[in-house]
């Protein structure tokens, strides 16, 4: 059992009743029970609101801040509703997959793997075989099997590190190796574009003038932050990843919430994948390179505890949006990706450097 | 100031420690407020006192984990600010703490002389690191732990006694001690004691806090009583000081253990709620036979070690047992399965309430209802006010405190916590419940009022089964006690009929050597 206190952001209590935040200490004797109960107050107010609130502001001012470098370097191709879609569109292949990454890494595990799902689906929903086959039916065929494919390999993943008892970084990066690997065998390392009409005309659509892809997003954000915040499946999966074997003596089915926290991250690999078939009009085994890590960045520097027990869907949103607005703005400059992925491990550390910073004072103070 | 030992005349020629006017401040809480403390070399002093008083933070402060805000501590007379861990270190002050700061994959020796390895050109010396190891485990009555043993593989009480060895490994002159009786059993504590003792002759003064007054007057010298951040009694004599008289001091009350009155009414009727046939965990214990009725406190007395825990576990499903059946209102559990266990209607209140009971980072009311979420969600969708709601019925009722359901729970105090463990299993109207020692860590205070607490659930109808290391505890709460000794039970009668000495000599028989 890991000690909590260990965690970067929980900070140490101290054996004292309470230690939440300040109270003027009043008179020369605090009996402790009641400063105790007199922080309460703000405890319940001010937790919940000025905690996460505190640090999704710090998030808005760091993309705020990306945003006017924008501005200032590029000027007018910066601030133009097209390339706002465009950094939207980019962001949300990404957001999808980082938002299954948030429900994983809350509920104690890791997946390296989604950038390799990822490519799978997305070659397994392109190959001649099942575009004839959509063409023949529906283009939701297409739809369905890189659904199928990400849900599939979820389940693989879950059910050996939930019952197999194998560390979700190991069984994540054997599925990464495999998974990478079956998508090259399938499309022979060629690129597979995409010639069901069906398909692309849904995908590329823009109701309303926003593009579809967009939209996608944003509904997955939204359910993801109702199932994670008001569902007894979100629930559980902050007790599985805040205390598994205290979540197992209450129990909950730990081994099996654990299948569906991967599978469900799978899925959304799977969605992505079609988004990024959709934008490239093609499917391919390279798709997806190194979105593990640019998840894993995002889900952290939104503020999810990557030791699991706490996360916010609201943070890995704006986390992404700040991956995304970056990775614009270097580009518009005409900065190479060498560049780029430099400025963006530099932005990593300072920004958990920062969050815990804050974190430390929201609960400690 | 540590290094040039000579200059000053010691003021006081027998304090080797001397606190005085210690203050310390958290935002929002005054945790010491003026605290005086004097130690003297080769004597035990006790420090007593609540949850909540102030005893961790003083320790905290003596092995400079925390500065204090004002006061000023004299070592040997002389000034010193313990401004580091190593400062202190190097003053000889040690300090085991109640949650055991252990490498769990490093052997035994190798956390022995962790951060003070022996080692040549850098290279460490194995042999002769094993060697003196030994040689401490030998002194502390324990040759039996193997030294080249990771010391996650050993029982809580083993490794308490590694900590011991590696306060011993460096020159130790004040040896701090926080709770170390509570993962030990009888023989162990003991043991403790022998071991205490020796040190104390040799000049080492020992600072040793705990929650049970009866060890307190086996083992120590003086008292210094803390209560909510002041000491208000030092130095007192053990011998002169009547029980009755510190339990006042700790809580400005005066209470004893009292334990809540049985049932009359005759509870050796209607069928069991919980019956165990045959349950088997191959190699710790086996054909265990239990069966509590509704309404009825089912006391298991033994060693740690004896298979006590193990055997409410494995009912619970938490192990899965070898052979052996439990039923719950007639229907069989699945064997390894708490979710079955849980869907029958059974509850357990673990031994390591932070670990495996508490979801310590979280809301009070989250941790009540976390077995009970399908109650309060339709389709998957959680009603948190209906859920806020009913877990604040349970915790008003049970009374925990400071009351508010948003707290997190690792801002309470360990009865409190205990509380909110059993305010779950209450909410989800729970038949069996299980409790592994419901004390624990649980100030003397609050302690009598979780015993009418287990009692009246068992009034309720509840079929309860506890566990405790406390011999007093099981024979005042139960109404039938079975003693369990090496994995067997070997005896089983009504609580009111057997004494603590029988109980004892039945634990211990054949343990004797």
């Amino acid at each position: 059992m890991s000690d909590q206190s260990t965690n970067p952001g929980t900070s140490r209590a101290p054996d004292v009743g309470a230690v939440e935040n300040p109270v003027a200490p009043t008179g020369d004797t605090v009996e402790v029970e009641q400063a105790a109960a007199r922080t309460e107050a703000s405890t319940s107010s001010g937790g919940l609101m000025s905690g996460p609130f505190g640090r999704n502001l710090g998030l808005v001012v760091a993309l705020l801040l990306i945003c006017i470098a924008g501005v200032i370097t590029a000027g007018d191709r910066f601030a133009s509703v097209d390339n706002v879609m465009t950094i939207l569109r980019y962001g949300s292949t990404i957001g999808v997959v980082s938002i299954g990454m948030t429900f994983v890494i809350t509920g104690g595990g890791i997946d390296l793997s989604v950038g390799a799902i990822l490519a799978l689906s997305s070659v397994w929903a392109t190959t001649f075989a099942t575009q004839n086959m959509a063409e023949d039916t529906h283009w939701v065929i297409m739809v369905i099997a890189a659904l199928a494919v990400g849900a599939g390999c979820g389940l693989i993943n879950g059910v050996v590190i939930a019952y197999g008892k194998v560390v979700p970084f190991i069984t994540t990066l054997a599925m990464l190796a495999a998974a990478r690997g079956l998508a090259e065998i399938i499309s022979e390392r060629k690129t597979q574009i995409v010639r069901v009409d069906g398909f692309k005309d849904f995908f590329s659509s823009e109701p309303g003038g926003i593009p579809l892809i967009v939209i996608l997003f944003a509904l997955v954000s939204l359910l993801g932050w109702v199932v994670f915040n008001r569902t007894t499946f979100g629930r559980r999966t902050l007790a599985v990843g805040g205390s598994p074997e205290a979540a197992r003596l209450a129990g909950i089915n730990v081994n099996r919430h654990t299948v569906m926290l991967y599978v469900l991250v799978g899925v959304c690999c799977g969605l992505a994948a079609l988004m990024l078939v959709s934008r490239t009009s093609t499917g391919s085994s390279t798709h997806g390179g190194l979105y593990e890590l640019e998840a894993i960045a995002a889900v952290v520097i939104g503020g999810t505890l990557l030791s699991g027990g706490r996360g916010t869907i609201v943070g890995t949103v704006i986390g992404v949006l700040i991956f995304a607005t970056l990775t614009n703005v270097f580009t518009l400059n005409n900065q190479d990706t060498s560049t780029q992925a430099v400025a963006k491990g530099l932005i990593i550390v300072v920004a958990v450097l920062l969050q815990q910073r804050l974190a430390r004072r929201s609960t400690s103070t | 100031m540590i290094e040039d030992v000579t200059v000053t005349v010691p003021r006081r020629t027998d304090a080797l420690l001397e606190m005085s006017g210690i203050v310390k401040r958290f935002p929002g809480v005054l945790a010491l407020d003026g605290v005086e403390l004097d130690v003297r070399a080769g004597e035990v002093h006790c420090l007593l006192g609540q949850n909540g008083a102030g005893k961790s933070t003083l320790i905290k402060i003596l092995s400079a984990s925390y500065q204090p805000d004002e006061g000023e501590i004299l070592w040997e007379g002389r000034q010193v600010a313990l401004t580091s861990p190593q400062a202190a270190m190097a003053l000889g002050i040690s300090t085991i703490y109640q949650e055991l700061d252990l490498v769990p994959d490093l052997s035994v020796a190798e956390n022995i002389f962790l951060g003070h390895e022996m080692s040549s050109a850098g290279f460490s010396q194995r042999g002769a690191t094993n060697r003196r190891a030994r040689e401490l485990l030998e002194r502390l009555g324990h040759p039996e732990i193997s030294a080249t043993r990771s010391v996650g593989r050993l029982s809580p009480a083993a490794q308490q006694i590694v900590s011991m060895a590696r306060a011993l490994s460096q020159d130790t002159r004040l040896l701090i001690l926080d709770e170390p009786s509570a993962v030990l059993d009888h023989g162990e504590v003991d043991n403790l004691f022998r071991v205490i003792r020796d040190l104390t002759v040799e000049g080492v003064a020992v600072v040793y806090i705990s929650h049970r007054l009866e060890e307190i007057r086996q083992i120590g010298d003086r008292i210094t009583v803390l209560k909510d951040g002041r000491t208000v009694a030092t130095g007192l004599a053990v011998e002169d000081t009547p029980t009755s008289e510190l339990i006042k001091l700790m809580t400005g009350r005066s209470i004893e253990y009292v334990f809540p009155q049985r049932g009359d009414r005759p509870s050796a009727t209607g069928d069991p709620v919980l019956d165990v046939r045959g349950l088997e965990l191959s190699g710790v214990f086996s054909g265990v036979d239990l069966s509590v009725r509704a309404g009825e406190i089912v006391g298991l007395a033994g060693l740690v070690g004896a298979g006590r825990s193990e055997i409410i576990e494995t009912l619970y499903g938490a192990r899965r047992a070898s052979a052996g059946t439990v039923r719950v209102l007639g229907k069989e559990l699945r064997r390894g399965s708490v979710v079955a266990a849980v869907k029958a209607g059974v509850g357990l209140a673990p031994e390591e309430r932070k670990s495996q009971g508490l979801l310590l980072d979280q809301a009070i009311y989250r941790n009540i209802t976390v077995s009970t979420l399908g109650r309060f969600s339709r389709l998957g969708m959680l009603d948190s006010r209906a859920e806020r709601r009913g877990a604040r019925e349970v915790a008003e009722s049970l009374d925990v405190r400071p009351a508010g359901v948003d707290r997190l729970v690792r801002l309470l105090s360990g009865g409190n916590q205990q509380k909110v463990v059993l305010a779950r299993w209450l909410l989800r109207e729970c038949r069996v419940l299980l409790l592994d020692e419901p004390t624990r860590g649980v100030d003397v205070g609050a302690r009598t009022e979780i015993y009418a607490l287990i009692r009246s659930l068992a009034d309720s109808g509840v079929a309860v089964v506890v566990v405790s290391s406390e011999v007093e505890e099981v024979l005042g709460l139960a109404d039938r006690v079975l003693v369990v000794r090496e994995g067997r039970v070997v005896h089983e009668g009504p609580a009111n009929e057997i004494d603590e000495s029988r109980v004892l000599d039945l634990v211990m028989e054949g343990n004797a050597a």
